[in-house]
């Protein structure tokens, strides 16, 4: 028996070896295409304008929802282009310009009044349902106003309750009034108009105008929460099933207008979705050529990074995917010490960078070193290192030893280092974090928690913080759009601290209040973004938030896939409203 | 045999509603005990930007704010009358057995747990056979050729079978068998038996034999084992020296008697899988029971893990009744007592 089992390992290892070698023989495999590293970052990989075959998406997990009043991720807001259409959208464009918005059902972005609290928006005329009848402004109204119904659907953003002169209105499903559309924050004053009134000044409302819940949503076809099963299309695909948990199929909408729509492309007949696929074995078929694409775009698991790494025929087929989404430690100001800012401003230079870096798959599938808030995609970012680490970012121990003796600590001490337990890089990246502080004498106990109540139960929860003293609470937040507000509003604003939930860990600081309130109502573009730059340096000097990794999606785009490039008004993935397989 | 039936299938049912009331507790009581208030509770149905008071309605309609008894008697009864849920324009009628209503996926939670048993029948039968099959033979074969090559190689592939993961064998077999040869396409994707047979065979066929792999190993190992011991008793060689063939010696004597352990074994290894394969499920991308509990459990989904509890332990409790009565058709010492 001793003899069988170096027999076994052998034919085992001999087998993974002819698995990783082999190609696929079913699908466009690893090679061919017109890509290079990184290609699909600047221009489109392979354009073609052939249309006909099934694009293949998957998904490692369910969909959060594909109900336009109740989705809040952002392959799902991409994904949600090819089926339905928003009064404004992000450009359909690679590089730096996709972060630019642009009209899809309007006409033009919004006409505002002087005081910035109403928006107008004119339609295009012509815009029809899949079933042929025509786009109405009261169907947009009514799609907000079912969105406003936070029991029916949980899960979409709060833009909308924040912002509307709601006057009490709660939902179209309570609302007795004929046709359902008695939110007076909305006015519709003929089919081809709607005009928004909000309570306070805002003038960034454009980006609102591109959430998922101005999809217009025909009142007669609405089923509450079971519209899911069948969202009624205006893009240019409609459902033709939809099981959750498992799959989904679009197919073209024959009602679809390319005349009102410059930003979409109809190529592939039929899209196919399969959902619950195994995170490790849907990279291995993009790797075959039998999917076109990851939709949820994150990036490959660890095993398919290392091979794409190593291996130059696949790595001319990935991007290493700049996203708005960064990765922090949280500084709790409300735990001792770090109620002294020379006592947080420690941890900023203490911090290992590199190894944090390292925890989080490196500088291809983790990401680059974040020395501040805002990362370069954002639209005003201005690049400020206030805590250098040191050469190499492996941490300032001389200055980090500087401040905590500035705090009354010189010899450092105690606190908790809090992550979540089923995200084995945060628990890496803390381990990481742990081991460098302790090199200035912090010592940082790590107390991990069940990520679905972190935020709800435990470091969301500031009198949780401080009960337990959670002094620095890994984090990572990802921009609702890649614009200052949708950024860092809900990370850096004193006021949206609540009892339970938080995404805010700590930042409490009236001036950095007062420049959101500034920025907020800056109708000039530019001027808007330097002030939510000026937030960003303030932040840091408050040493609130340590910044350490700007995150990376290392995607793969197999060679038979057209028209591939990343958004990155989209979160950094690739741009389905363009793809083809022809 | 009648009142054997009627006893085991009381405790059955009274096993069922201990199961169901200690994962109520678990989930609705101990977080309570733990210091958790029911507006914790009911944050976890409403979204991320949910204010205090979307989590109050939240926490009223679901009715988290009432004594955990009446909670779960309002389970209970949804179980045998039904329950209504008002999300939306319609009511939602959850008729009986109702397991609750999922309010993160707006669905109830029995449709969705019938949905899911076809794909883990499919695995647990399919594999089952093909274990039970070869781990049995395998092991017969063993016992018999004791210390020979063939005894050797086929218990190297048994510790090889007990020793590797199902996640790193599935994976490996989809690298070999789907992707550099292409004999399985359809394995990853589930397609259902009555929709195209052929294509449900091939889908399953890999899980199949990445399953039983693992499962034959120890059951040939068991049975050797058994049969090893029981080709010493005085009766084997009693039934030798009355002259019976080898091979009824084998198969009505020393099997006959190995198979019970291997039965007892075999119920509840069947019952657990019934109840959800969860790692083959989620190798295989297989969309069973075991694969939405573990989907149930990321999403905090807590009637969805409270409706899968019950349907595994159901089958558990099934397949051991089942298996109780199939002791008096193998042993006939327990049909005689």
């Amino acid at each position: 028996m001793r003899r069988s089992i170096p027999l076994v390992a052998t034919g085992l290892a001999a087998s993974l070896a002819l698995a990783a070698c082999g190609g696929g023989s079913g699908g466009s495999g690893g090679s061919g295409g017109d890509g290079t590293f990184n290609a699909a970052l600047t221009k489109p990989v392979n354009p073609s304008t052939k249309t006909g075959g099934t694009l293949r998406l998957a998904n490692s997990g369910d969909w959060d929802n594909v109900d336009p009043a109740d989705t809040y991720y952002a392959y799902s807001w991409d994904f949600a282009r090819l089926y339905g259409r928003t009064l404004m959208m992000f450009k359909s464009v690679p590089g730096k310009s996709g972060t630019e918005l642009t009209p899809d059902l309007a006409q033009g972005p919004g006409q505002h009044s002087a005081d910035l609290k109403t928006w107008t928006y004119k339609l295009k005329p012509g815009i029809k349902y899949e079933d042929g009848t025509p786009v109405r402004a009261q169907d947009i109204k009514y799609d907000v106003e079912r969105s406003l119904d936070k029991k029916v659907f949980p899960n979409g953003p709060t833009y909308f309750n924040d912002y509307l002169d709601l006057q009490g209105y709660t939902s179209p499903y309570n609302d007795k009034t004929p046709g359902k559309l008695g939110l007076k924050a909305i006015d519709t004053p003929d089919d081809q108009t709607i005009v928004f009134h909000l309570k306070k000044a805002f003038a960034a409302f454009d980006y609102f105008a591109m959430l998922p819940a101005t999809m217009p949503v025909p009142p007669a076809k609405d089923t509450g929460a079971n519209y899911k099963q069948h969202v009624v299309a205006t893009g240019p695909y409609k459902f033709e099933n939809y099981t959750p948990g498992k799959s989904m199929a679009l197919v073209r909408n024959t009602n679809w207008d390319p005349s009102t729509d410059p930003n979409r492309k109809q190529l592939p007949d039929r899209i196919e979705v399969q959902l619950g696929i195994n995170a490790d074995d849907l990279d291995n078929r993009l790797i075959n050529g039998s999917l076109d694409s990851d939709v949820v775009g994150t990036g490959v698991q660890a095993a398919a990074a290392a091979k794409i790494q190593s291996q130059a025929r696949l790595k001319k087929n990935a991007d290493a995917a700049p996203t708005a989404r960064l990765w922090y430690t949280a500084i709790s100001g409300d735990v001792a010490p770090f109620d002294n800012i020379h006592c947080r401003r420690a941890v900023e230079y203490a911090a290992d960078k590199t190894a944090m870096q390292t925890a989080f798959g490196g500088p291809l599938s983790g990401g680059d070193v974040a020395t501040h808030l805002m990362m370069p995609l954002i639209p005003g970012s201005k690049d400020i290192n206030p805590y250098p680490s040191g050469p190499g970012n492996h941490g300032d121990i001389a200055k980090a030893k500087q401040e905590l003796a500035a705090c009354g600590k010189p010899n450092g001490f105690k606190t908790v280092l809090t992550a979540r337990t089923e995200r084995v890089k945060e628990v890496n990246g803390a381990l990481a974090l742990q081991q460098s502080l302790a090199k200035v004498g912090i010592q940082a106990e790590i107390k991990k928690f069940p990520q679905g109540d972190y935020f709800k139960l435990y470091a969301g929860k500031p009198e949780y913080v401080k009960k337990n003293g959670l002094g620095l609470i890994m984090m990572a937040w990802g921009a609702d759009w890649p614009e200052g507000f949708g950024y860092l509003s809900q990370i850096v604003d004193s006021r949206v601290i609540r009892d339970a939930g938080n995404t805010n860990l700590g930042v409490k600081d009236p001036a950095v209040d007062k420049l959101v309130d500034q920025a907020a109502v800056t109708a000039d573009a530019t001027a808007r973004n330097d002030l939510w730059a000026q937030i960003d340096a303030k932040v840091m000097d408050d040493a609130y938030i340590m910044p350490f990794l700007n995150v990376k999606g290392l995607l793969y785009r197999p060679p038979g896939v057209k028209n591939v490039f990343v958004n990155q008004g989209l979160n950094g993935l690739y741009d389905y409203a363009q793809m083809g397989v022809k | 045999m009648v009142t054997f039936l009627i006893r085991r299938l009381i405790a059955a049912i009274a096993l069922l509603i201990i199961v169901s009331m200690v994962t109520f507790a678990i989930f609705f009581l101990v977080p309570r005990l733990t210091g958790a208030t029911t507006a914790d509770l009911a944050s976890r149905y409403v979204g991320k930007s949910a204010g205090p008071q979307a989590i109050h309605e939240v926490e009223v309609r679901l009715g988290l704010n009432r004594p955990v008894a009446i909670q779960y008697w309002n389970f209970v009864k949804g179980i045998i009358i039904g329950a209504h849920y008002d999300f939306g324009p319609s009511k939602v009628y959850c008729g009986p057995p109702c397991f609750g209503y999922s309010f993160i996926n707006q669905t109830p939670v029995w449709p969705d747990l019938l949905d899911r048993a076809p794909v883990t029948l499919s695995l647990a039968a399919g594999a089952a056979i093909i274990w039970v099959i070869f781990g049995v033979t395998a092991g017969v074969i063993s016992a018999l050729k004791r210390g020979t090559a063939i005894d050797r190689v086929s218990m190297g592939i048994a510790l090889a079978g007990v020793s590797l993961p199902i996640f790193f064998t599935g994976l490996l077999s989809l690298a070999i068998f789907r992707d550099n040869l292409n004999w399985f396409p359809n394995a990853g994707t589930y397609v259902g038996l009555t929709q195209n047979p052929l294509q449900w065979a091939s889908a399953l066929a890999l899980p199949w034999v990445t399953l039983a792999f693992l499962q034959a190993a120890l059951y040939a190992r068991l049975t050797r084992a058994g049969m090893l011991e029981t080709m010493g008793e005085d009766y084997i060689r009693t039934a030798r020296a009355k002259g019976l063939p080898e091979r009824t010696v084998i198969v009505r004597h020393a099997l006959r008697s190995t198979l019970t352990p291997v039965l007892t074994i075999f119920g509840l290894d069947l019952g657990i899988l019934l109840g959800g394969a969860v790692l083959t499920e989620s190798t295989f991308s297989l969309p069973g029971l075991g694969k939405f509990a573990i989907d149930s459990i990321n999403n905090n989904d807590l009637p969805r893990v409270l409706g899968v509890v019950m349907v595994g332990a159901f089958f558990i409790v099934l397949c051991n009744l089942v298996v109780d009565i199939l002791y008096a058709v193998v042993d006939p010492r327990v049909r005689l007592s």
